[in-house]
C-alpha cells in the first residue's frame, strides 16, 4: 500500500469534492430512513420549507426568519450527509490502492504452444498454467504439476526454514503471495483471483451497503428513542404554550425540536463506523465485518503464538559459561572460530555475541577442515593447525572429547542444567579432548513486547503464549515476556478447547493464525486474524486479514476497536450534553413575551429571541461539520484503565459537550446581530 | 434554615442508613427463600397458603410467565377492589352509612392503590366505610407493595444470574414480601403509632363540645394501622383527607420522623439487598449514594426556599425570618416539611404533611421534578430499585461505551434489546405526562378544575400527571380531581405509569438473566465506584431536566421568577 495515501489528508479535496456531490444525493429520504434521527430532521426541514414558503406569500416579514432556519435545518441534514459521504469516499480510496497491490503480483503464463507470456496475476484463471522461478512470488493459489523446489512460507509455518514443495502427493499446493526459494516450478491455478479473499474484501470496502453493527443498532435506539422523547416535548409546549397565551409558530417549534433531537451523534454515527473500518485498513487489516472491530474493543484474552510474535522465532547465543580453567575470552574465541562458517542463524548469533558483547576480533581464516552439522553426529566445526574445535550437543561433544559422565567437571554440569531449567538449549564447545565451556542459546524475547503486555494488562487484557515447547521452557519465556499464561506443548486441539473454556466463562478471544490447523480455532475465536501468507482455509475461518502478516498486529487491532466505540460513546455524551445550553437559549426566547420573568434564564443575554433561536440551530448545524475531522480519526487513546479512561473522557464530552455550546451559541448571536440577518 | 431543622434531618437520614444494612440483609434472606427468625410461625402459614391456592414454590418463572401471572393478580385486584368500593353500602362496618362510590371514582381509586399511587380524588373521612379503608385499600396497601418488591427482586436475580431463563416464582415472592417484610414490620409501626396517639378504633366519630360550646363531630376509625402499611408500602393514600398534615394521623414530630423513616427505609435497605443477591455489596452502596446525594439535595432546596420566604410578603411587613409558611403545619415548621415533600416524592410515597401547592415556586417545583426524575430516590419499593436500574443501564450503555468496550453492568452486556425495552419504558413518562398535561391545558373542561389561574394552575395540571405517572400519588392541591376527566385520565396515567413501563423492564430482566455473567476485568468500566454515582446522578437529572424543563419553566419557575420580580398570578 503506498506510503501517499496513508498520509492522506483529512481534507483532501479529491475525497472532499465526491463526497459534496454523494451528500446532496444521499437526501433521499428511502436511504436516510437508515438514520431515524436525520430523517426526522429531513422531515422537519421539508415542513420548514413549506412554512417559508407559506410566510413568503402571506407574511413576507416572517420569511426573512423561517427561510433561515429553513436553509440551516437543511444544511444541518447535509453535513451529516456530507460526513457519512467523505468517510466512504476515504474508505473506496483504500479500496483502489488495495486493487492496485493486487494487480503488481506479475505471473509467467504458459500458453499451448510452450512459450511464456507475463501477464498480471489479476488476469489468471483457473487452470492456468504458470511457471514460477527462484526469486519469484507465487501469483495465486495453486498446486504444483511440475517440478520441486524449496519456498519460503515461513509465515504460514512459522519456521523459517524452506520447505520443500513438488507434484504429486500432499505437498503439491503452494499459496499465493509465498516465495520460491530455488528451482523452477510449474503451478496449476486453483482459485480464480477474483474470488480471492482480498478481493472479497475490496468489494466489502467499496459496498456502501454496509450493515449495521449491533453497538450501532444499540445505540440507534437509544438515539430513536430520544428523538421521540423530544417529539413528545416539542408537541406538548405547543400545548402548554396555548394555555399560557403564547401562539407558538411551526418554525421555532421545528428550530426546538431539531437542536434538541442529537443530531451531532446522529449525523456522524455511520462515519464513524466506515471510519473504524477504514483505520484498520491503514493498518493493512482487512476486516470481513465491521462486527469484529467492534468485538476487537471487548477482547478479554489475547492468544499469542510464541514464534514471531513473542520471541524472533530463532534460539540466539545469550550467554557463554566457561568450564573450570578457561577463561570466558578462550571460550568465546573457541566458539567464535567453531561457527564462522556455520551459516545457520544459531551459529550466526554465536558470531555475533562473541564479536559484538565479548569483544572477540573475528578474522577471515583459512580452516583446515570445516566440520558441517548432521543429524548423526549432531556437532560441527573446524580444524585449525592442532585445534580441532567443535559445538554441537552436550553428550555428542562429550562423546568427541572422550570425557566420560564421571570426569564431567560439577560446575559444567550445573551450567548446562541451569540452561536445561530455564528453558533454553546448552551447547557444548571442546577443543580436542579439553572441555571448553556451554554457549546457553536462547529464545530472545522481542524488546519493548513486555511493556506492550503490561499497557494490555492495565486495559484489562489478558495475555496467553501459545508454544509447541516444553513446560520448563514455555514457563521461562512466559515469565521473561510477562504474559499471564501460557499454553505448552500445545496441539490445535488444546487451543480451540483453550478458546472454548474461557468463552464459556464469558469472556472474548482474541487470536491470530496462519496455518490450515489453525482455523478451526480462528473460526472459534471472537476475532481472528488470518495472515495474508496464511493458508486459504485460515482466512476463510478468520474475521480479519492482516496483509502484513504480523502477528502483533492484534494489539493495534484491539486498539483500533475500542477507538471506535469510545468515538460513539463520546459523541453521544457531548451530543445530548448540547441540549442544556439550546434550552437555556430557545425556551426564554420562546416565552419572554409572555412572561417577561423568564427573561432570567435568558443567560447568555442573546440578542432577540429570534436571534437566539437562529443561533441555536446554526450552532447545531456547524458542530456536525466541525466534528467530522473527530469522527474520521476517532478520539485520541492510551491504553489505560476503564476508570481513567472514562474520568478523562466524561470531563472532555461531558462537560465540554455541556459549555462548548454556551459559547458557541452565544458568539454565532453576536454574527447573527452584527449582520442583521434577523 | 435553622440548625435544629438540619439537626432533624440529620438524625431521619442516620436512622435510615443506620437500618439499611440489618433491614437489607433480613430481605435478602427472605427473597433467597432461606431460614429467619420469624419463620417457626409464619413457616407454616406460608406453607399452608402454598397448599390452599396449589402453588408449587419450588416451581420457578420465566419473565414472561412472572409478568402474566403480575398482570393477572392486578387485574383481579382492580376488579375487586372497584366491587368493594361500588357495593360499599351493602358491606358490613359502615357505621357512617356512606353510599356506593360513584363509578368514574371507583375506577381512579381501584387503579390507585393496586398501582402504588393512592393517589385519592375523594376524602376518606367523608367516602370510605370502615370496610372499604380495611378490606380495600389496605389489603392493597399490602399488596401493591408486595408485587413492586416482587419484581425488583425478579429484576435482581436476572443480574445475579448467569444463563438462566426462570426469574423466581411471583407468587412465592410476594407471598413471602407480605408475610416476612411488610406484615412483622406494620404491626410494629402501628403499636409504636398507638402510643404515639394515633387512633386504632372501629368507632366512625367522637363528638366534642369546643370552647365555645358547639358540637364537633370529629371523624375516627383504623388509623394507625393504615398509617404503617402507607408509609411502609410508600402508598401514601391517607385516612384523612389532608394525609399526614392531619393530627390522628401525625400528631407530633417524633411521629412525623417516625412517618418519614418508615417510607425510606423498605426502599432504601431494598437496594443493599440487591447488592447482597448479585454478589456486590458496594455495588448496593453506590447506588444508595447516588439516591442519596440527589434527594438530600432536594431537601436542601426545599428547606431553603421554603425559609427564604415570600418578598413580596417581606414588602407587606411579614417578618422575613419566619419564611413562607403557608400551608404548612406549625408543629412541624419548614424544615420537617421539606423534608417530608423531598421524601414522599422522591419515593414515590405520596403522603404529605403540608400543601405543596402553596410552597413558593421553588419549592414547589423540586417535590415535582423529583417525581419526574422517575421515582428513584429511592423510588416506591421495589418500583424504585427496577427504576433506578434502568437508569443504570443507560448510564452503563452511554458513558460505558467511552471506556472502549461493549457496555456491561455487573458482568451482562447491554445490547440492543436491552436497549429498546430500556427506551420503551423511559417513553412512558414524558409520553403520558406532557401529553394528558398539554391535553388538559388545552381543554376548558379540563382548565376548569384548577383552583388558580396561570403558571399555578399549569402546574396543578402537571403536578397531576406527574404524580399519577410516577406513581406518587401526592397532590399539589388546588385542583378539584373528582371529575369524570381527571378521574378517568389519572387512572390511565396510573395504569400506564406502572405496568406499561414493568412490563418492558421486565423483558430486559429476562433478556440479561439469560446472559452469561462476564467476569470484570481492569477494562471493565467498574460501576460501583465514586465516578459511575457522579455519572447516574447526572445521567439521572439530565434525563429529566431535558425532558420537563420546558413543562416546568411555564409553571414553577416562571412563578419563581415572577415572585422575585414582586408579581403574583
Amino acid at each position: 500500500m503506498s506510503k501517499d495515501l496513508k498520509a492522506r489528508s483529512l481534507f483532501d479535496p479529491a475525497i472532499l469534492l465526491p463526497a459534496a456531490r454523494d451528500a446532496v444525493l444521499k437526501l433521499d429520504p428511502r436511504q436516510l430512513l437508515r438514520n431515524p434521527v436525520i430523517f426526522v430532521t429531513e422531515v422537519v426541514a421539508a415542513v420548514v420549507t413549506i412554512f417559508f414558503l407559506r410566510d413568503l406569500v402571506a407574511h413576507p416579514a416572517e420569511a426573512v426568519f423561517s427561510g433561515q432556519i429553513a436553509i440551516w435545518l437543511w444544511f444541518t441534514v447535509l453535513f451529516a450527509t456530507f460526513a457519512e459521504a467523505v468517510a466512504e469516499g476515504r474508505g473506496r480510496a483504500q479500496a483502489e490502492s488495495l486493487k492496485k497491490t493486487k494487480s503488481e503480483l506479475v505471473a509467467r503464463r504458459l500458453l499451448a504452444d510452450g512459450r511464456t507470456e507475463t501477464t498480471a496475476a489479476t488476469r489468471l484463471k483457473i487452470g492456468d498454467v504458470v511457471l514460477v522461478a527462484a526469486g519469484e512470488l507465487i501469483p495465486g493459489d495453486g498446486e504444483v504439476i511440475e517440478g520441486v523446489a524449496s519456498v519460503n512460507e515461513s509465515a504460514i509455518t512459522g519456521e523459517s526454514a524452506p520447505v520443500i514443495r513438488e507434484s504429486g502427493g500432499d505437498r503439491s499446493a503452494v499459496t499465493g503471495g509465498t516465495q520460491v526459494l530455488s528451482d523452477e516450478i510449474k503451478v496449476k491455478i486453483t482459485v480464480a483471483p477474483g474470488s480471492s479473499f482480498v478481493d472479497r474484501m475490496i468489494a466489502l470496502i467499496e459496498g456502501a451497503q454496509r450493515q449495521k453493527t449491533p453497538n450501532e443498532i444499540a445505540l440507534s435506539i437509544l438515539l430513536s428513542g430520544l428523538t421521540l422523547i423530544f417529539l413528545f416535548v416539542c408537541v406538548a409546549i405547543w400545548g402548554l404554550a396555548g394555555y399560557s397565551g403564547t401562539v407558538l409558530s411551526v418554525t421555532v417549534l421545528a428550530a426546538l425540536l431539531v437542536t434538541l433531537i442529537p443530531t451531532t451523534i446522529g449525523g456522524l454515527l455511520s462515519a464513524i463506523g466506515i471510519a473504524g473500518m477504514d483505520r484498520l485498513v491503514r493498518f493493512n487489516v482487512i476486516a470481513t465485518s465491521g462486527r469484529a472491530v467492534e468485538a476487537a474493543g471487548d477482547v478479554d484474552t489475547l492468544l499469542l503464538d510464541k514464534t514471531g510474535t513473542i520471541t524472533f522465532g530463532n534460539r540466539m547465543a545469550s550467554d557463554f559459561l566457561p568450564a573450570p580453567g578457561v577463561t570466558v575470552h578462550d571460550l568465546a574465541e573457541a566458539a567464535l572460530l567453531s561457527s564462522l562458517s556455520d551459516e545457520t542463524p544459531e551459529g550466526r548469533s554465536i558470531v555475533a555475541l562473541a564479536t559484538g558483547e565479548f569483544g572477540i576480533a573475528s578474522k577471515t581464516r583459512t580452516f583446515d577442515a570445516t566440520i558441517a552439522f548432521t543429524a548423526e553426529t549432531r556437532l560441527s566445526g573446524v580444524d585449525l593447525g592442532t585445534r580441532r574445535l567443535r559445538k554441537g550437543a552436550v553428550d555428542a561433544v562429550l562423546r568427541f572429547a572422550g570425557v566420560s559422565d564421571q570426569e564431567v567437571p560439577a560446575e559444567f554440569r550445573r551450567a548446562v542444567d541451569q540452561i536445561a531449567r530455564t528453558g533454553g538449549t546448552p551447547l557444548a564447545v571442546a577443543d580436542g579432548s579439553r572441555l571448553l565451556g556451554v554457549i546457553h542459546l536462547k529464545d530472545v524475547v522481542k524488546p519493548g513486547i513486555k511493556e506492550r503486555f503490561a499497557a494490555l494488562r492495565a486495559m484489562g487484557i489478558r495475555t496467553v503464549m501459545v508454544t509447541g515447547d516444553n513446560p520448563v521452557t514455555a514457563a521461562a519465556i512466559a515469565s521473561e515476556a510477562g504474559v499471564d499464561d501460557y499454553l505448552a506443548q500445545a496441539t490445535p486441539e488444546d487451543k480451540l478447547a483453550y478458546i472454548r473454556r474461557e468463552q464459556q466463562g464469558g469472556r472474548l478471544i482474541a487470536m491470530c493464525g496462519d496455518g490450515t490447523n489453525d482455523a478451526p480455532a480462528l473460526a472459534q475465536a471472537d476475532v481472528g486474524v488470518a495472515m495474508q501468507t496464511g493458508t486459504q482455509a485460515a482466512r476463510e475461518a478468520a474475521n480479519m486479514v492482516d496483509l502484513d502478516s504480523s502477528p502483533t498486529k492484534l494489539i493495534e487491532i484491539v486498539e483500533i476497536g475500542k477507538q471506535l466505540l469510545m468515538t460513539r460513546g463520546s459523541l453521544t455524551t457531548f451530543s445530548i450534553a448540547n441540549d442544556v445550553a439550546k434550552y437555556f437559549a430557545i425556551i426564554p426566547a420562546l416565552f419572554v413575551a409572555t412572561y417577561p420573568a423568564l427573561d432570567a434564564l435568558n443567560i447568555m443575554r442573546l440578542a432577540s429571541p429570534q436571534s437566539a433561536i437562529l443561533s441555536a440551530v446554526i450552532f447545531n448545524a456547524l458542530i456536525i461539520v466541525a466534528l467530522i475531522p473527530l469522527a474520521l480519526r476517532g478520539v485520541s487513546y492510551s491504553p489505560a484503565g476503564a476508570a481513567a479512561l472514562l474520568r478523562r473522557n466524561l470531563l472532555i464530552y461531558g462537560l465540554g459537550g455541556l459549555v462548548l455550546p454556551f459559547a458557541g451559541i452565544k458568539v454565532i448571536d453576536l454574527a447573527v446581530a452584527a449582520l442583521h440577518l434577523v | 434554615m435553622t440548625i435544629i431543622g438540619w439537626l432533624q434531618i440529620s438524625l431521619l437520614f442516620l436512622a435510615v442508613l443506620v437500618a439499611i444494612k440489618p433491614l437489607g440483609l433480613y430481605m435478602a434472606r427472605v427473597f433467597s427463600g432461606e431460614k429467619t427468625f420469624l419463620s417457626p410461625v409464619l413457616g407454616p402459614v406460608e406453607r399452608g397458603l402454598y397448599r390452599l391456592s396449589g402453588i408449587d414454590p419450588a416451581k420457578e418463572q420465566s419473565w414472561l410467565a412472572y409478568t402474566i401471572a403480575m398482570l393477572a393478580f392486578s387485574l383481579v385486584g382492580v376488579a375487586s377492589l372497584y366491587a368493594i368500593l361500588r357495593l360499599q353500602a351493602y358491606l358490613p362496618l359502615n357505621p357512617q352509612g356512606f353510599p356506593a362510590v360513584p363509578s368514574d371514582l371507583a375506577f381512579n381509586t381501584a387503579v390507585s392503590f393496586v398501582t402504588n399511587t393512592n393517589w385519592q380524588n375523594y376524602a376518606g373521612e367523608a367516602t370510605m366505610s370502615h370496610f372499604s379503608q380495611m378490606a380495600g385499600l389496605t389489603v392493597h396497601n399490602f399488596l401493591s407493595a408486595a408485587t413492586g418488591m416482587a419484581l425488583a427482586i425478579a429484576f435482581t436475580r436476572a443480574l445475579a444470574r448467569s444463563r438462566v431463563a426462570t426469574l423466581g416464582n411471583f407468587w412465592v415472592d410476594m407471598t413471602r414480601a407480605t408475610l416476612y417484610v411488610l406484615l412483622p414490620l406494620a404491626v410494629v409501626v402501628t403499636l409504636i403509632f398507638v402510643a404515639m396517639g394515633l387512633p386504632q378504633t372501629l368507632e366512625a366519630s367522637a363528638t366534642a363540645t369546643t370552647l365555645e360550646g358547639a358540637q364537633q363531630v370529629i371523624s375516627l376509625g383504623p388509623v394507625a394501622s393504615q398509617e404503617a402499611i402507607k408509609q411502609l408500602g410508600t402508598n401514601g393514600g391517607g385516612f384523612f383527607n389532608v394525609n399526614a398534615a392531619h393530627p390522628f394521623e401525625n400528631p407530633t414530630a417524633w411521629s412525623d420522623l417516625l412517618n418519614i423513616f418508615a417510607m425510606l427505609s423498605i426502599s432504601a435497605a431494598l437496594v443493599y439487598t440487591f447488592g447482597q443477591m448479585v454478589g456486590n455489596r458496594r455495588q448496593g452502596w453506590a447506588l444508595i449514594t447516588a439516591m442519596a446525594v440527589l434527594l438530600i439535595a432536594g431537601v436542601a432546596v426545599v428547606y431553603w426556599a421554603e425559609s427564604q420566604g415570600n418578598p413580596i410578603l417581606t414588602t407587606l411587613g411579614l417578618d422575613p425570618a419566619q419564611g413562607n409558611m403557608e400551608g404548612k403545619e406549625v408543629r412541624f415548621g419548614q424544615s420537617a416539611t421539606a423534608l417530608y415533600a423531598a421524601v414522599t416524592t422522591g419515593l414515590s410515597d405520596g403522603g404529605v404533611n403540608g400543601m405543596l401547592g402553596s410552597f413558593t415556586g421553588l419549592g414547589g417545583l423540586v417535590p415535582m421534578f423529583l417525581i419526574q426524575l422517575g421515582e428513584v430516590l429511592p423510588g416506591g419499593v421495589g418500583s424504585g430499585l427496577y427504576g433506578i436500574l434502568v437508569f443504570a443501564l443507560l448510564s452503563v450503555f452511554v458513558a460505558g461505551l467511552m471506556v472502549g468496550r461493549t457496555p456491561e453492568f455487573l458482568g451482562k452486556k447491554i445490547e440492543s434489546r436491552e436497549m429498546k425495552f430500556a427506551m420503551l419504558a423511559v417513553l412512558i413518562l414524558p409520553l403520558v405526562i406532557l401529553g394528558f398535561t398539554a391535553i388538559s391545558a388545552m381543554l376548558p373542561v379540563a382548565v376548569a378544575a384548577i383552583g388558580t389561574p396561570g403558571p399555578h394552575g399549569l402546574s396543578e395540571i402537571l403536578y397531576a400527571y406527574t404524580s399519577a405517572v410516577g406513581n406518587n400519588g401526592s397532590a399539589f392541591g388546588g385542583l378539584s380531581g373528582n371529575t369524570l376527566w381527571y378521574n378517568t385520565t389519572l387512572g390511565i396515567a396510573m395504569l400506564l405509569g406502572r405496568f406499561a413501563y414493568v412490563v418492558p423492564v421486565m423483558a430486559i430482566a429476562g433478556s440479561l438473566a439469560a446472559k452469561v455473567k462476564t467476569p470484570a476485568s481492569a477494562g471493565t468500566f467498574p460501576t460501583d465506584g465514586p465516578l459511575f454515582v457522579g455519572l447516574l446522578v447526572g445521567i439521572i437529572i439530565i434525563l429529566g431536566g431535558l425532558q420537563f424543563f420546558p413543562a416546568l419553566a411555564l409553571g414553577p419557575i416562571v412563578e419563581h421568577f415572577a415572585m422575585l420580580a414582586g408579581q403574583t398570578f
